[in-house]
């Protein structure tokens, strides 16, 4: 009997979600993104649709499904920010496709793994988002690293407690 | 070229969406104009928006009132007592400032100052943000039905807000001061220094601009609008400067904070509409234009009855003593009632000018174009 190791296709489960849960959550998400900061300042560090992004695409292991949603998440705050309408788009449409092709590789259920996957597609994403303003958009943008960091951490350590409690609404194979 | 795309089915599909994206970023770039041509998605995407949020705000300040207003009324009346104390203390400051203020607007009729007033004004409640640290813009619930329109100032009682970039059906955009992309005619309240307030790149603060590094700035200096950018009325509250250093050319590099709570707005104004008008002088009291000059240029005398016994008629509208200021002789007169020409309520000496004798009989005022208007007020 051969081996099998803890990231084998076979082990690896896939999951779905309700039409409720797959448009109500990023709808949700977006909307909280955009109303909370206005009363809540702090919450702007925070980037719920990136959090729904890695969440969907680490759980359902497509990887159009994944960047397909990171894509309209993306779009969609674009639309409701001021910055050019694809800058978070393209950034989200990466994350997602990475983080479902993660998901297909490595054990994504862990606390740890989520902390750090968070953490790791926070910066790739803020990276991606100072590049295309930069070189596409010709804009200054500043990358404030320290910062960047701070808003990891943070996005990161509400990333493993909204992925636990969004557990609930998975729906195994 | 089938088994092709069945095997590189999702980097495929990966490529093509990201080459999409690219090709609609590369468009807006080129087609990059007036700020409040929005595109079409984002239109969408906030009418469609704006309604729920709406919604939701407007319910969670009913059950935020009901809260405040019928459960937790914790040491109302210790507040109470202390905000009667208050109002007191401020009816008194209010009388000593009312006299200063009558007086200011009687001087500024006499040298034919126009100021520009705020003449009408939209509550609207910030019901978003951009959602993003890189945007800093705010929604509000009132938008082109209300009479909203682009370019027109947002402001608190506190200081002001910012700029409406963009109108939509029931609601509008907001461009933040902080915005790095924002920018305010400022004024140093003390100096009178002039410069220009822009955001920061990271959006979190703003910062005064075009300060010359020889001058004096110091921290905690006021920083109010100065009606150049024809947005913002003359006077407003911007903030107050937290930090000067030199900067990497010629100029300060002036830091401020923000007087209006930024971080927390609930609701806010939308001037929609101002006039530039003379200041009302109307209502004032019953005080001559002579009684004025007898006070502050004590040189003038009070002018003698005209032939046939009529004298210069004591209402304000024909307060014209045209080279009795000291605009005559290019000395604006203050405005306030602090720097008068009493020292210890004893007045001044002052020669006597030839020209300072009042003409009682020719009301127009002459002598505005000798003094200098300030940006913002229109002569």
């Amino acid at each position: 009997m051969p081996d099998l190791s803890y990231t084998s296709r076979e082990q690896v489960e896939v999951y779905h979600f309700g039409w409720p849960a797959s448009v109500g959550l990023p709808l949700a998400a977006l909307l909280l993104q955009v109303m909370l900061p206005a009363r809540i300042h702090f919450f702007e560090v925070f980037d719920l649709p990136l959090l729904i992004t890695i969440f969907f695409a680490v759980s359902r292991r497509n990887p159009i499904a994944g960047l397909a949603t990171g894509a309209v998440l993306g779009l969609l705050q674009d639309a409701l920010g001021r910055t050019l309408i694809g800058v978070c788009g393209i950034a989200k449409t990466v994350v997602g496709y990475a983080a479902s092709s993660l998901g297909v590789r490595i054990d994504v259920e862990n606390p740890i793994t989520r902390f750090l996957m968070v953490y790791g597609f926070y910066m790739i994403h803020g990276v991606i988002y100072v590049l295309i303003m930069r070189i596409l958009a010709n804009q200054s943008v500043p990358y404030r690293l320290g910062h960047e960091l701070g808003a990891a951490l943070a996005n990161a350590l509400l990333g493993v407690v909204l992925f636990a409690l969004l557990d609930r609404l998975k729906r195994g194979d | 070229m089938d088994s092709f795309f069945g095997r590189h089915k999702n980097v495929t599909v990966f490529a093509v969406v990201l080459f999409v994206q690219f090709v609609g970023l590369a468009v807006q770039v080129r087609r990059k104009g007036d700020p409040g041509d929005q595109p079409l998605m984002r239109r969408a995407v906030v009418t469609s928006a704006s309604p729920v949020e709406k919604l939701l705000t407007h319910s969670t300040g009913f059950f935020q009132r009901l809260w405040a207003d019928y459960f937790y009324l914790r040491n109302v009346n210790e507040e109470n007592r202390h905000l009667r104390e208050q109002l007191e203390q401020e009816r008194l400051r209010q009388i000593r400032l009312e006299q200063d203020a009558m007086q200011a607007r009687r001087i500024q009729a006499l040298l034919g100052f126009k100021e520009q007033f705020i003449s009408k004004t939209v509550a609207a409640q910030v019901i978003g943000t951009g959602g993003s640290e890189h945007s800093r813009v705010l929604y509000l619930d009132r938008g082109a039905g209300d009479g909203i329109k682009p370019d027109q100032a947002v402001i608190t009682p506190e200081g002001i807000v910012g700029k409406v970039l963009s109108v939509y059906g029931s609601t509008c955009e907001v461009l933040v001061m902080t915005d790095p992309t924002s920018g305010v005619g400022a004024i140093l309240a003390q100096s009178r220094l002039q410069g220009i307030v822009k955001g920061s790149p990271g959006g979190t603060e703003a910062r005064l601009l075009n300060v010359m590094a020889d001058e004096k700035v110091n921290i905690g200096d006021e920083v109010i609008t100065s009606g150049g950018d024809g947005i913002f009325p003359k006077g407003m509250h911007i903030g107050w400067v937290t930090s000067v250093a030199p900067g990497h050319d010629v100029f300060l590099d002036i830091h401020l904070k923000p007087a209006a709570p930024l971080n927390r707005l609930e609701e806010v104004l939308v001037i929609t509409e101002m006039a530039v008008r003379e200041p009302d002088t109307q209502n004032l009291g019953p005080i001559r234009a002579i009684d004025i000059l007898a006070e502050r240029l004590p040189s003038a005398s009070a002018p003698k009855p005209a032939p046939g016994g009529s004298t210069a008629t004591p209402t304000t509208a024909n307060r014209g003593f045209p080279t009795a200021t000291g605009a005559a002789t290019g000395t604006p007169l203050p405005a306030g009632g602090s720097t008068n020409n009493l020292t210890n309520g004893v007045p001044r000496p002052r020669p006597a000018a030839p020209e300072a004798q009042p003409k009682p009989q020719n009301p127009k005022p002459e002598t505005p174009s000798a003094t200098p208007a300030p940006p913002g007020q229109g002569h």
